[in-house]
């Protein structure tokens, strides 16, 4: 059984190293990054069962792939308190000769990304094509892939959501962080996007949903999904807050792109327990 | 070494009849080469690698963009994935999930073209690309191939298997002399003599080195002696090759299946201006769109037949 306090106290952690990641460089992406940490700590911490040593290849492991690689600061955090690099490591976000870059890459050779992502829509189709390899190599470990919900909007998505079910990837775990928000506004307004659970439905995927802010009930779906073994992939609708941990930054599309002044990030801090030490800095 | 005598045509077959073969004899030595294809199998001539191997063919369907990211996804694995469809679509139509999910990403995916340039023919200017060299070639870590015959093709898919890193395989669908001996060794980045001249170099790629072989021998007829060098890999490209061949005779020729912008020519012209400034005429399209028609008949109208060479190997030794 998930020690779920232990995975909120992890969460505190996150949360407080996205703040201050973002805070450091004066850049970067707070928003989404808060509202999936839940997720990403269920992912890491409980969920998928893979190697801080780091393989490329992902033999016999699960793999992560993050398609909206904007909300960097989230998995660069988790992957350093997972083990794959120093913590220390996460004060050079975003700088000059850092291999934490803006978005994720695989050119620095930062161990835990497996390709780039930021330039949208990507990120389904690799990690369907993984799925693919691990069946052609009997290997019966799960690939998972985190897209935005704005990001649903790329053609390539949905070329991606018609191969998958008809190649019959049950092992493909498609995660859609339904938080209604995108750069220019709410999704509603920009470019409706409707229901993701009709849409995947009539695509042949199965629907799980849950709400990507309650450890308990993330974990208790991501296993369910990681078990499932029916010839169909799954997508997991998952209804995020936006800003998630810090009051000032809850369910507006302000912070999406955006860093905290000295005042605001002392405020947000405030409101987030130190777990785990927070990685040195100076300034905050 | 090989002469003009001996660059003999011994047949005809398409080039794209090359590349089936190669993915084959490729498919036989490796476990991990998959082949994907957007809708395309029956034009690039792989039935004998997906009749033996069914379980390593990826049918993607009409989606290219997914196929990028599907062979990087694979690659990522440890697959060898080979994509299959026209140059156009392999190129143009997805160049940021090239560029992002394989060539920053350094994923071993071959990018396999077929259909490239004016001599796709009838189909018209919609398919004819003409620019996807310069866009790939603009790549970092991309390896950039065009070869001329039905030999080479074969052999160089072999080549590109057993190296690392992201390659984009450039040929074509006429029927084409097959005129390079199939003993002949095939290296990325190593340019291929053809036969040793003295008064103008003439570097040629894909399906204008046949159109080159037989300038050169009109040429020699007229006392113009050509040191004819096939670059079948524009990137990495033999630097050393070209400039010891430009310091020889001092006037160069380029000729390819591509726009005169971004292409072989670009590329010999940047290096000689660095290291050895050269006279240089190009064989290429200028700076237009292709049209319906039959390969060879496009080939003469938009300035790339054997004349069209012999005229601009003048051209150049003039300018000496």
């Amino acid at each position: 059984m998930a020690d779920i306090q232990e995975l909120k106290r992890i969460a505190s952690q996150v949360r407080r190293d996205i703040i201050r990641q973002v805070y450091l460089c004066q850049s970067g992406h707070p928003g989404g990054a808060l509202g999936n940490t839940d997720l990403f700590v269920a992912l890491f911490f409980e969920v998928m069962k893979h190697d801080p040593s780091f393989n490329m290849e992902a033999h016999g492991e699960d793999a992560f792939f993050l398609s909206n690689g904007h909300i960097s600061p989230v998995f660069y955090s988790v992957l350093a308190r997972a083990g794959y690099f120093p913590v220390e490591e996460l004060k050079t976000f975003r700088a000059i000769d850092s291999r934490l870059q803006g978005h994720p890459t695989t050119h620095e050779g930062l161990p835990g990304i497996r390709v780039a992502s930021g330039s949208l829509g990507q990120g389904v189709s690799v990690a369907a094509g993984m799925a693919l390899q691990k069946r052609m190599d009997g290997d019966d470990r799960t690939v998972f892939v985190l897209t935005g919900d704005g990001e649903q909007q790329e053609g390539q998505i949905w070329e991606a959501a018609l191969f998958a079910p008809h190649n019959k990837l049950e092992n493909l775990v498609l995660i859609i962080d339904d938080n209604g928000q995108q750069i220019d506004g709410p999704t509603r307004e920009v470019l409706r996007l409707g229901s993701f659970a009709d849409k995947y439905r009539a695509f042949g995927w199965d629907i799980m949903e849950m709400d990507g802010n309650n450890m308990e009930e993330t974990v208790e779906t991501l296993k369910k999904a990681q078990a499932k073994r029916n010839g169909k992939p799954t997508c997991i609708v998952m209804k995020t807050e936006m800003g998630m941990g810090v009051d000032y930054m809850v369910g507006t599309h302000h912070w999406h792109g955006k860093a905290p002044n000295e005042e605001q990030a002392k405020n947000a801090l405030s409101q987030l327990e130190e777990t785990l030490g927070d990685f040195p800095a100076e300034g905050i | 070494m090989l002469s003009l005598d001996k660059l003999q045509s011994t047949g005809k077959k398409a080039t794209r009849d090359g590349f089936g073969a190669g993915l084959k004899a490729a498919g036989d030595q490796h476990d991990n080469v998959v082949m994907l294809t957007a809708d395309l199998r029956g034009s690039m001539k792989s039935e004998d690698f997906i009749n033996t191997y069914p379980e390593r063919f990826v049918q993607v369907g009409i989606s290219e963009a997914n196929m990028m990211g599907l062979a990087a996804g694979l690659a990522t694995g440890g697959k060898i994935p080979v994509t299959t469809t026209f140059a156009n679509f392999s190129t143009g139509r997805v160049y940021d999930q090239i560029r992002q999910s394989i060539a920053y990403s350094d994923k071993n995916v071959k990018i396999c073209a077929s259909h490239a340039g004016l001599t796709l023919g009838e189909d018209g200017a919609t398919h004819q690309i003409l620019e996807d060299i310069g866009m790939m070639r603009m790549l970092p870590g991309m390896t950039v191939i065009n070869p001329c015959d039905y030999n080479q093709t074969k052999a160089a898919v072999q080549a590109i298997v057993e190296h690392h890193g992201p390659v984009y395989l450039r040929f074509g669908r006429p029927s084409w002399p097959i005129f390079i001996p199939e003993d002949t060794k095939f290296e990325i980045g190593k340019a291929l003599h053809l036969s040793e001249g003295s008064d103008v170099s003439v570097f040629a790629t894909g399906h204008l080195v046949w159109y080159a072989v037989e300038a050169a021998r009109q040429l020699k007829e007229e006392g113009i002696s050509v040191d004819l060098i096939n670059i079948h890999t524009i990137k990495p490209l033999d630097e050393e090759a070209v400039v010891a061949s430009a310091r020889k005779t001092g006037a160069v020729v380029t000729c390819e299946e591509h726009n005169k912008y971004g292409g072989l020519g670009s590329t010999i012209a940047e290096c000689l201006s660095k290291q050895l400034p050269t006279p240089q005429e190009y064989v290429a399209t200028d700076d237009t769109f292709g049209e319906s028609g039959e390969a060879e008949e496009l080939l003469e109208k938009y300035g790339l037949g054997v004349k069209d060479i012999v005229a601009a190997v003048k051209r150049a030794v003039g300018r000496k």
